[in-house]
């Protein structure tokens, strides 16, 4: 039998400036959406994301070649794919659209595409879901316009040489293995892994990494939104209804309350 | 409570839209080893919010699909079973069954497409809408019966997003927050049942295996009483050991933060919160747990909410309509005792 070649493994993982998840976000006055002008960074699941493209290459079962980070946002989503590069990522791709536009799952998923057919990528892993718009849609779109397998809320993940892919998923009640082959699109579940903290020489030498800049037109990609926003407003507020002194006073509220 | 209100006033004025209607709405009827998944009753209801002609659509395995047929058959307000049937179906693998989805719906002229928010809802959804080059609208807590307003939590829930679909989406795509709908009701229907030629996908995806917690308590995302624990527990015996009385005297499931999941005290399948499962019962009790905002997207809508905590500043007081400020590992034993003396 002839050897197998080892196979060249090109990583996208597409990352998100999202809100900071420890920010409570207000409603912003005009009733279209909420206060942007907070702390902002990488959306939690993407880091997870990076991490595992990266653990991926460090742990030798197929040669990575390539692990480029792409984001798409305004001039600030650089700060973010430059988070990615410190991280481990190669180089970075920026896709620039104007301050405060909304660009919706299934146009992120259309430029994903092109990008993907443009740069040879076999794996994409990517956040099972943003913390701002919680559509957890991007991925799945993306699989279905590729018509490549897809792995949706991934704990584990194991690479094989021949492209083959061990893929573990949380399920509602548990876990699910499935099996599948390279190409793929992967959707990170928190538990997959840890993220690491980029380092301060790390931070340095991301600076010199390339960042490609391209505009949606050069794709030829309209990214006018299909849902039009009526209205962003706060959710029913809820009062808490103050404290009991012992557990007692506990069990009576809850007669009270015909929970017991 | 206040999105229930919202359906209730909906409803009332569907009549005159269903005439309006063309084209109708078809839910996708979720079933696991040939039980339905009863959240897709939820995702009936919203389908019902258009005052149209609702069908429903089972796929999965021959046995399965006629194990689940007779009870489908009888949800009040399906005027249609569909039926897809083949082995490629077993385990409801997205890449066979969205392209069964991208065929059925154009071809049987469905205007929405309704299923449950659930894991299988978001890994099957999203892929049919990228074959079909649709917007996915996500875990909806209400519409209007036009067909094309539909209103969702962002933001970990603390924020209320209504939107409005363009007709460049010819086929909407909704996954429902099941805890936002009520369920329908089942036993009085008597939907006639039409099988669709079975159409699968040519993806190298393949099923191994599955591992499942097992439970005798109720299911957590429709539970009426969930007791839940966080990191305060300090292990996992301890959270079986505190937990699983105070659940059992309630009859009770059992829920955690993810604090409480990371350190390994819980199974992750027991997560409540923005990235884990979204539960509203009739009371839910915190135990242990400080409330971060990404817990309590998953618990605010709860009726009664008890939390037991020692630090009085923890943020979940300011959610819970009964707070107790004590050590969760005197106060939740003598509670359960308490409970069974009251229920003797």
């Amino acid at each position: 039998m002839r050897p197998t070649v080892p196979r060249l493994v090109n990583i996208l993982v597409p990352v998100k400036r999202s809100i900071d998840y420890a920010v409570k976000i207000r409603v912003a006055s005009d009733g279209k959406g909420v206060d942007t002008n907070v702390k902002h960074s990488m959306n939690p699941f993407d880091e997870i994301a990076v991490e595992e493209a990266i653990r991926l290459r460090e742990k030798k079962s197929v040669k990575v070649d390539s692990i480029t980070a792409i984001s798409i946002g305004p001039t600030k989503s650089i700060d973010t794919i430059r988070t990615a590069l410190a991280m481990g990522a190669d180089s970075g791709i920026h896709i620039l659209t104007p301050e405060n536009t909304i660009i919706e799952p299934i146009s992120v998923a259309s430029a994903l595409k092109k990008i993907i057919e443009d740069k040879k990528i076999d794996l994409v892993i990517m956040g099972k879901q943003a913390i701002d718009d919680d559509s957890g849609s991007t991925g799945g779109i993306l699989a279905g316009k590729l018509n490549w397998s897809q792995g949706s809320f991934v704990s584990k993940l194991e690479l094989k040489e021949n492209g083959e892919i061990n893929i573990t998923r949380e399920i509602d009640g548990g876990l699910e293995k499935i099996t599948s082959k390279l190409p793929v699109i992967v959707t990170t579940d928190l538990r997959l892994n840890e993220p690491r903290y980029a380092s301060l020489p790390n931070i340095m030498k991301a600076k010199k990494k390339k960042i490609e800049t391209i505009k949606p037109e050069d794709l030829g990609l309209d990214f006018t939104p299909r849902l039009e926003t009526i209205s962003v407003s706060e959710p029913a507020k809820r009062q808490g209804g103050g404290k009991v002194e012992s557990v007692d006073e506990l069990v009576s509220k809850m007669k009270e309350a015909g929970v017991i | 409570m206040l999105v229930r209100a919202a359906i209730r006033s909906s409803r009332s004025s569907s009549l005159a839209t269903a005439q309006r209607r063309l084209a109708s709405s078809l839910v996708f009827l979720e079933h696991k080893n040939g039980k339905l998944n009863d959240s897709s009753l939820n995702a009936v209801t919203a389908a019902q919010t258009l005052g149209s002609d609702t069908a429903g659509i089972v796929v999965g395995s021959k046995s399965d699909v006629d194990s689940v047929l007779e009870e489908v058959k009888k949800i009040d307000g399906l005027t249609k079973i569909y039926t897809a049937a083949s082995d490629d179906y077993a385990h409801t693998l997205a890449e066979n069954v969205a392209p069964l989805l991208a065929s059925v719906l154009p071809a049987k002229n469905i205007s929405h497409l309704f299923a449950a928010h659930t894991a299988v809802g978001k890994n099957v959804f999203p892929r049919l809408a990228g074959i079909l080059d649709s917007s996915m609208i996500a875990d909806i807590v209400a519409l209007e019966s036009s067909g094309d307003v539909f209103t969702r939590p962002i933001y970990a829930g603390n924020a209320i997003l209504k939107i409005k679909s363009s007709p460049k989406d010819a086929i909407k795509i909704v996954t429902v927050r099941t805890t936002a709908f009520d369920k329908a009701k089942t036993g009085g229907g008597n939907a006639s049942v039409e099988e669709v030629e079975a159409k699968s996908g040519d993806s190298s995806t393949k099923y191994v295996s599955e591992e499942l917690t097992i439970s005798s308590r109720p299911d957590l995302s429709s539970a009426s009483r969930v007791v839940s624990g966080g990191r305060a527990l300090k292990s996992q015996e301890n959270f079986n050991k505190i937990l699983d009385p105070l659940a059992d005297a309630l009859g009770a499931a059992v829920g955690a933060s993810r604090a409480a999941v990371d350190a390994g005290y819980a199974d992750n399948s027991l997560q409540v919160g923005q990235t884990g499962k979204v539960v509203a019962p009739e009371l839910y009790v915190a135990a242990g747990i400080s409330g971060a905002i990404q817990h309590l997207a998953g618990m605010k809508e709860s009726k009664l909410i008890v939390a037991i905590n020692k630090d009085a500043d923890a943020p979940i007081f300011q959610v819970a309509d009964v707070g107790l400020v004590a050590d969760l590992f005197e106060a939740v034993p003598e509670l359960t005792k308490k409970i069974e003396g009251a229920k003797a």
